[in-house]
């Protein structure tokens, strides 16, 4: 299925876009899940590395060079589709970890277990959330440190936390 | 009998395109008066909690709800004044270019020698049974209630419509702690940006294209719609049928510009679909088809809120230059053009730029 | 029905203030509009069509719609979307298109 049909990438849209198992080993990195011409520039000018590539034109989709991504985050509250995630594959031993933007309340605490949710909004596995930054600097955009299992690194980018409502 | 008000320019309509036209014209020496029907500026900016999309020039990364305090302080910034008249309507225009305007329950006049018409739009109504029972919304009266008022709407609500509209303000609903059932959209594709999709969709929302609604059924207010699957076109596919328990409907179908002034001041229009449909002819200057009028943002045709700043800065310009304030113009409008153009050059804009081929391309208007 | 913390908003709300639907009493804040502090208690049903009677609701909340017209301290057809609440006001269903009153 399409993405422009569900509005979730397909497997071949993300293969543009993850960065190859070497550069994963060596520690976290951002991941741009846009796939889209639209006109929108913020995520160039976010990087403190310029990771993000300057854009020749304003529509253009952004690309990382991964060598100068340190994996930071701070890219992740500025774009405006919240489509930018960060993973960490060398976490740990059986866990990585994965950063996305959540604007929703209440936020989850640090500790707590909360179902970890793919692309399609369905629960995956559990995750364990290991920091929350909330601080003013990211306009209400707070930012959810996810401790996942290894193999569902790349599959979640959303979390529903339990007993919760949706979302 | 008291003398007849006048002002050099009237801006009508206080949302972006109105505020950005207003700025741009007072800053290049032009005396203004912005005239709005609400009692505070910033039109639909105001419900806009999402950050917005463009280049820094249009306040990307900047949710819209800020917006409007950064345009009001550029506003009040000078080196002009510009008269604010809030809580008024505008609700009539006289051949010999007086406008006429409601506050309170009265009646006033006001003789501008160019206007400026940044009314915005309206919301398209979509004909099904039961479209008239309570608990179906446009898509602007839920943010209203939600993120001017903090009311919830409901709590179950089917979305018909995914363009951006749709898929933004069922994202807010999921921030206001709303159950949002399912996304409909008749097309077969999604409209809007699809980063907003993946947002709503790794939430748990699902998204129905080549599906619409065929009833809505309930006895003092909503209780539920029947939806129902599309073929190639865009018929209802017999079977198909599945009724959905809800008390919301929001209809985010489109938008269509608000243009009573501009047809009854006699501008020339023409129908454009890709533009939200009847659309005032005007030029590359904003200019309308009565030269002393001019139009920007949804007005002129539906848009994004940063193409609309755009066009509101070159109305100002240009109407500030027709009554001599023209410094800097060749450079200042070459500036605004190429913003817009980059806006509209990439595929999101291909509706537009056809839209605006037909409108721009072949009717002449005075210039 | 009212939200009561929102992850980007914080919702600056007037004091409240007593007014009366139908004869009967109900809160609101001062300055949101008649149309939203019923909504927020629970009406839905805020004029009837003309011929059918029919419900008809909260719509368009930019006051074009004339679904949300009703009879206010006495006037009708006020488009309670876009009218701010005040202490003591008596809204009312009005039947039919109701009437001019003579101004003073």
């Amino acid at each position: 299925m399409l993405l422009a049909k569900t509005g979730v990438p397909a497997a071949s849209d993300l293969a543009k876009v993850i960065p190859s198992e070497e550069r994963l080993k060596k520690g976290a990195v951002a991941i741009i899940e846009c796939f889209q011409s639209i006109p929108c520039n913020p995520c160039q000018f976010a990087c403190p590395r310029g990771a993000i590539k300057e854009f020749a034109d304003i529509n253009d989709i952004p690309k990382i060079d991964f060598d100068l991504c340190d994996g930071c985050g701070t890219c992740i509250s500025k774009c405006p589709g919240l489509a930018i995630f960060v993973v960490d594959a060398t976490y740990g031993a059986e866990e990585a970890l994965v950063k996305i933007p959540y604007e929703f309340l209440p936020l989850p605490a640090k500790g707590d277990r909360v179902a970890g949710l793919n692309r399609e909004g369905k629960e995956v596995c559990e995750a364990e959330v290991v920091r929350v930054q909330s601080a003013k600097g990211l306009d209400k955009t707070p930012i959810i440190w996810l401790s996942v299992p290894k193999d569902y690194m790349m599959e979640v980018r959303h979390i529903r936390l339990k007993g919760g409502a949706v979302s | 009998m008291k003398s007849l008000r006048k002002t050099e320019l009237a801006v009508i309509g206080g949302g972006p395109a109105g505020l950005s036209s207003a700025i741009t014209a007072m800053r290049q020496g032009a005396e203004v008066t912005l005239i709005d029907r609400d009692p505070v500026l910033g039109g639909q900016l105001i419900k806009q909690t999402h950050m917005f999309f463009g280049s820094k020039d249009q306040f990307a990364s900047i949710r819209g709800i800020d917006i409007p305090s950064e345009l009001i302080k550029a506003l009040e910034e000078g080196p002009g004044k510009v008269k604010v008249e809030l809580g008024t309507t505008v609700i009539g225009y006289y051949d010999d270019g007086v406008i006429l305007m409601e506050k309170d329950n009265r009646a006033t006049t006001l003789l501008p020698q160019r206007i400026i018409v940044a009314t915005g739009a309206a919301e398209k109504m979509l004909p099904f049974p039961g479209n008239d029972l309570p608990g179906v919304y446009g898509a602007g009266a839920v943010q209203t209630l939600m993120n001017v008022y903090g009311i919830k709407p409901g709590k179950r609500v089917l979305m018909v419509g995914a363009g951006n509209i749709g898929l933004i303000v069922s994202y807010q609903l999921l921030q206001a702690g709303v159950e949002v059932v399912a996304i409909i959209e008749a097309a077969p594709h999604i409209g809007g940006y699809l980063v907003h999709a993946s947002k709503v969709r790794r939430a748990g929302v699902p998204i129905y294209t080549s599906c619409s609604i065929k009833e809505a059924f309930g006895r003092e207010s909503v209780e539920g719609a029947v939806i129902c699957r599309l073929d190639e076109n865009w018929q209802p596919l017999p079977g198909t049928e599945k009724t959905l328990e809800l008390d919301v409907i929001c209809l985010a179908v489109g938008l269509s510009p608000l243009t009573e002034l501009l047809w009854q001041a006699g501008c020339k229009h023409k129908y454009v679909p890709e533009l939200g449909g009847y659309v005032p002819v005007r030029n590359e200057k904003m200019q309308t088809s009565i030269p002393y009028i001019y139009v920007a943002g949804d007005a002129a045709g539906v848009e994004e809120a940063s193409s609309a700043m755009i066009e509101g800065k070159l109305a100002g310009l240009f109407a500030a230059a027709s009554l001599g304030y023209d410094h800097d113009l060749e450079s200042l409008a070459a500036t605004y053009r190429k913003e817009l153009e980059e806006l509209r050059s990439g595929e999101a804009g291909s509706k537009i730029r056809q839209g605006l081929a037909k409108l721009i391309g072949g009717v002449s208007v005075a210039s | 029905m009212r939200i009561e913390e929102h992850p980007i908003i914080s919702f600056k709300r007037g004091k409240i203030v007593s007014f009366f639907f139908n004869g009967q009493e109900y809160k609101g804040y001062e300055g949101e509009t008649i149309a939203a502090a019923l909504h927020a208690a629970g009406v839905k049903v805020l004029s009837r069509s003309h011929k059918l009677k029919r419900p008809r609701g909260f719509f368009c909340a930019i006051g074009n719609c004339s679904s949300c017209l009703m009879k206010v301290n006495g006037v009708y057809n006020v488009r309670t979307c876009v009218t701010p609440l005040q202490e003591g006001d008596v809204v009312e269903m009005q039947e039919g298109r109701g009437e001019i009153l003579a101004q003073n």
